[in-house]
């Protein structure tokens, strides 16, 4: 059996899944302040009468590392960042205990300014007497050459609880994203790790002794162990888990559009015969732009308790959400209310969210039915015109080479899935106003903890070749290698392969269905002096976002069986 | 965070999958390592630097500047319609203001190309420049253009198309001509009898500095600009003047590249040749970027970088110095000069041979000019070569009077079809173009 877990902004969604299908469904309250309870209750409820030897897979996605960056409740991190030439460090700074040192490493990685180690020595000394426990380094160019980092990281072994290094973030180039993204996972580290073991050793305490595994940005997940190296792997990993829920039901040949219809907000993706986009540079965190490989995902404002108005005469819905529906004693109207006063929804009291809509009926002079219909109508069009031209910058994202610029796919899905609490009304809507063929995920409403419970562990290999310099990088993974001249972009592939196959096993995935695909593969021919030097290699592997193999008939019976069944644990 | 004082857009297309051929200076490998500096400074994050996907240009915005023979497809690849095509969607996206200036970033180069193409010349098929140029004036209120080529090779394909037309600006400054392809570009080729004067050239000596080169945009770019009131100011942002670049013999740096954005203020720059392309290309392109976006450039520097690399001879200040005052007097005495020309003649003519050094074709052109004070005056080239057979090419100039208009056509008509493979008609104020062939459906 297998657990999936989601922590929402406003319930946790825990689901118990089989070989029948869905096994059990429970929605705890979520606890900000406490989130260790409520991924312990929800566990508990969802384990209610069950072995828990039988539990063979458990996974979590927790908004803890979200949270804690975006309320600015981290620890302090030093950081040592060694740029070079180029644009001021200082523009990047993070915190006051940020040090641009001396070296530089050019873009084929090779060393132009040494580091100097006295200086290194002093800003470690200084660090440690004012506390620091967590340090980044990062210095310009280390996914193409590592040493300097490395040398600083010697130079102060010992001295810190945790030091991250740059190369070992990503393998992505962007030296500013780099300093944001080392110094995130130095941040986020001790909370990560408390958090995590302290569930692990619960776990067990309760007699279930299966690593757990955690949720990443990209719709892959990892074992707790792996994570530790990487704890930023795992922040926001909220709209990839409602989007893996949805491909267990997407269609495996054409193109999707999935919307997560939530409270607060509506997340959008778009899925290619069954696979979700992967964002190629990095997901923003708050004010932080980083190398976090996620999902191509988007998010608006508006959901099912975004706040309506009417601001001259025109209708005005989100992006806040300032309380629940007013059928449910919330205190402003929301598109929610629109259903109750429309009959759609059921469960609430329908004479207060008319009386909320009453005044806005007035504003416009119309009927309170018929506000109701068109603030709906708006709320659901506002949804698809933002999918729109979330499609459109997919599509309007540069290319680098003339057979891209000519062959380019172009993105247009045809059908939509919607899943989240007011999925059925919203595809409802959605179907009249649009041609796209809408459907509601089955299981709408747990879909994210069913998707987290199914993803697979995912993860990628960059690899640098350099045949003039006689050396294969790949420092993400501590690689490096030195290479004959008639090393090749096959052979580049086949190491890459091979090194992430490696990496993805340390990270729990299963060995028999390993699904590798090469992201990039670029080669060029060095040329100095009219004749050809050597050859400049650069490939991208990846475990593809996807789910779980080996469980087709629990996908049959998920999709086939009625929805209903969830629990909502009080209290 | 780093927020760019001008908002800036630029579109990149380093066309990883084309080359001349495997071991030419222009090759797949050309942008790779700019590629890699930008990408790892962080430029494409920057609040107000925006990148945009290239269109491409299509026939239309082709024949609008080129007479390509035989046809546009034979003399051109889908790159050179992609890197045109990036010229124009950075010229779009400043004329309607979705920034303030604009960088296209694009291969292949095209200021070798002339308006006649039998072929490639200097590694360029198609003006990129002139394509994004014309197309901004058939669509948007653009009247007066000026073309700052600072490539180190004279711009003589852009010098070429805008010879006749009294808007467009067209200054170059390179390694003098005596020394470097194309040979051409000495300060007495001032533009055709109808736009003398509006062409300026300024051969600078090999081994010029940083210095040298600033203090020729500021004692005659500037004044030149400032007097022209262009409505749009174009950098051809060649790179190949830096102290490291293996065709040439200039010794330009970043950090002199960035000064020079600094203070010519180009709406749009477009990047033309630069063949030292791991020790140059990315530093100057990254000066480049955030000269024009007003970030600070100060700590851009190539590895290899000496102050000692970029002086210049006291003898090169020298020669500087007095070759300023000389081009400043054409320039003031433009109109007279053009007056003298023109006195007392109805058609002016011209015979050239051109060279396409990189398809080595062969050209022999004989053009004439309709003196015109109203217009750019009615153009007709009598034009042949070894590749291509001969054929006559008529342009109508985009502002025509009636009678060079008139004049346009009675060439075009009376070009014989027996004595010309094709011919071939620019109407510019009408936007068409007409082709008359031996042979076809004409």
């Amino acid at each position: 059996m297998i657990i999936g877990l989601d922590v929402g902004g406003t319930h946790t969604d825990v689901v118990l899944l089989g070989s029948p299908g869905l096994l059990n469904a429970v929605k705890v309250h979520t606890d900000a302040a406490n989130l260790f309870d409520t991924v312990l209750k929800g566990l508990d409820a969802v384990m209610k009468g069950i072995d828990p030897s039988e539990i063979e897979r458990i996974v979590l996605s927790t908004t803890l590392t979200t949270n804690a960056v975006i309320q600015s409740k981290v620890p302090e991190v030093g950081l040592i960042v060694s740029g070079g030439p180029g644009i001021d460090p200082e523009f990047f700074r993070i915190g006051s205990h940020y040090y641009p040192v001396s070296g530089s490493i050019d873009h084929r990685g090779r060393e132009v300014d040494p580091i100097q180690a006295d200086e290194i020595l002093r800003i470690s000394k200084k660090m440690r007497q004012e506390g620091i426990l967590n340090v980044g380094v990062v210095s310009k160019f280390s996914v193409r050459n590592p040493a300097h980092e490395l040398e600083i990281f010697s130079l102060m072994k010992g001295s810190f609880d945790s030091v991250f290094l740059g190369h070992r973030v990503s393998g992505g180039l962007s030296f500013p994203r780099r300093i944001a993204t080392t110094y995130l996972n130095a941040a986020v580290y001790p909370l990560h790790r408390d958090f995590f073991s302290a569930v692990e050793k619960s776990l067990r305490q309760k007699g279930l002794n299966v690593p757990i595994r955690i949720l990443k940005a990209d719709g892959g997940n990892m074992s707790f162990g792996a994570s530790i190296d990487f704890p930023m792997q795992t922040i926001l990993s909220g709209p990839a888990a409602s989007i893996m829920g949805a491909i267990a039901f997407a269609p495996r040949d054409s193109e999707t559009l999935v919307l997560d219809v939530g409270g607060t907000t509506t997340d959008m993706a778009v899925l290619i015969n069954g696979a979700p986009l992967v964002n190629p540079v990095g997901i923003n965190v708050g004010p932080y732009q980083t190398l976090v490989r996620s999902l191509e995902t988007h998010s608006i404002g508006m959901g099912g308790d975004s706040e309506v108005r009417v601001e001259n005469g025109e209708i005005r819905i989100g992006p806040e959400r300032k309380g629940p529906a007013m059928a449910y004693d919330g205190p402003v109207p929301t598109p929610t209310d629109a259903l109750f006063v429309l009959g759609k929804n059921t469960g609430g009291d329908r004479e207060k969210s008319a009386r909320g809509f009453e005044p806005i009926a007035g504003a416009l002079g119309m009927s309170v039915e018929g506000a109701a219909k068109k603030v709906f109508d708006l709320a659901s069009g506002t949804i698809l015109l933002a999918a729109g031209e979330m499609i459109r910058r997919i599509n309007a994202k540069p290319v680098y080479t003339v057979h891209e610029m000519l062959e380019g796919h172009q993105v247009r899905p045809g059908t939509v899935l919607v899943l989240g609490g007011p999925a059925v009304q919203f595809a409802e809507c959605f179907r009249e106003i649009s041609d796209f063929e809408v459907s509601v995920v089955p299981r709408w409403a747990v879909a994210n903890a069913i998707g987290a419970g199914l993803a697979r562990t995912t993860s990628e290999v960059v690899l640098f070749a350099d045949t003039e310099r006689g050396m294969a990088v790949s420092p993400g993974e501590n690689y490096r290698e030195n290479i004959s001249r008639n090393f090749s972009k096959k052979d580049a592939v086949e190491l890459a392969c091979s090194l992430l196959r490696e990496k993805a096993l340390k990270r729990g995935a299963n060995p028999d269905y390993l699904e590798m695909e090469v992201v990039e593969d670029l080669e060029f021919n060095m040329v100095r002096n009219f004749s050809t030097t050597g050859k400049n290699i650069r490939v991208k592997v990846q475990v593809k976002p996807g789910l779980i193999r080996g469980h087709q008939t629990m996908l049959a019976n998920l999709a086939a069986t009625e929805q209903g069944g969830v629990h909502h644990v009080k209290g | 965070m780093l927020k760019a004082k001008y908002k800036t857009g630029l579109v990149f297309f380093p066309a990883f999958d084309w080359a001349i051929d495997p071991t030419h200076p222009e090759r797949e490998e050309r942008l790779l390592y700019t590629q890699d500096q930008v990408f790892e400074e962080g430029l494409f994050d920057v609040d107000g630097i925006l990148e945009f996907k290239p269109d491409l240009v299509n026939l239309k915005d082709v024949q609008r500047v080129h007479f390509c023979i035989p046809d546009v497809w034979s003399v051109t690849t889908e790159s050179h319609l992609i890197s045109a095509g990036g010229a124009k969607t950075i010229g779009m996206a400043v004329l309607d203001k979705k920034v303030e200036r604009g960088f296209a970033l694009v291969r292949p180069p095209g200021h070798h190309a002339m308006r006649v193409v039998h072929g490639a010349r200097g590694f360029c098929n198609i003006n990129i420049e002139a394509i994004m140029i014309e197309f901004l004036r058939r669509v948007y209120p653009v009247n007066r253009v000026a073309v700052v080529d600072t490539d180190c090779h004279h711009g003589d394909g852009t010098q070429d198309i805008y010879w006749h037309d009294p808007d467009t600006l067209f200054i170059s400054l390179h390694q003098d001509g005596r020394t470097l392809y194309p040979g051409t570009g000495f300060t007495r080729e001032q533009g055709g009898p109808n736009a003398f004067g509006t062409t300026v050239n300024i051969p600078l000596p090999p081994y010029t500095g940083d210095e040298g080169f600033l203090r020729v945009i500021e004692n005659i770019v500037l004044p030149i600009l400032e007097d022209f009131k262009p409505d749009l100011i174009v950098n051809s942002a060649g790179q190949d003047n830096h102290f490291s670049d293996p065709l040439t013999n200039m010794n330009f740096s970043a950090q002199g590249y960035g000064k020079l954005t600094e203070m010519l203020k180009p709406d749009i720059a477009v990047l033309e040749g630069g063949y030292s392309i791991e020790g140059a290309l990315p530093y100057m392109n990254v000066g480049i970027i955030l000269a024009m976006a007003g970030i600070d450039y100060s700590k851009v520097r190539e590895p290899d970088y000496t102050p000692e690399r970029t002086r210049q001879k006291p003898g090169i200040t020298a020669y500087i110095d007095e070759l300023c005052p000389q081009v400043l007097d054409n320039w003031r005495k433009k109109e007279s000069l053009g007056r003298d020309l023109c006195r007392g003649k109805e058609f002016i003519e011209r015979r050239r041979t051109i060279f396409y050094d990189t398809d080595n074709i062969m050209e022999e052109q004989h053009e004439t000019i309709r003196v015109c004070t109203r217009c750019g005056g009615a153009l007709r080239i009598d034009t042949r070569s070894s590749a291509r057979g001969r054929v006559l090419a008529v342009n109508i100039p985009r502002k025509a009077c009636d009678s060079c208009k008139e004049t346009g056509y009675r060439w075009y008509e009376e070009g014989a079809r027996d004595t010309f493979g094709s011919v071939l008609l620019q109407d510019r104020p009408r936007d068409t173009y007409l082709a008359k062939k031996k042979t076809g459906a004409d």
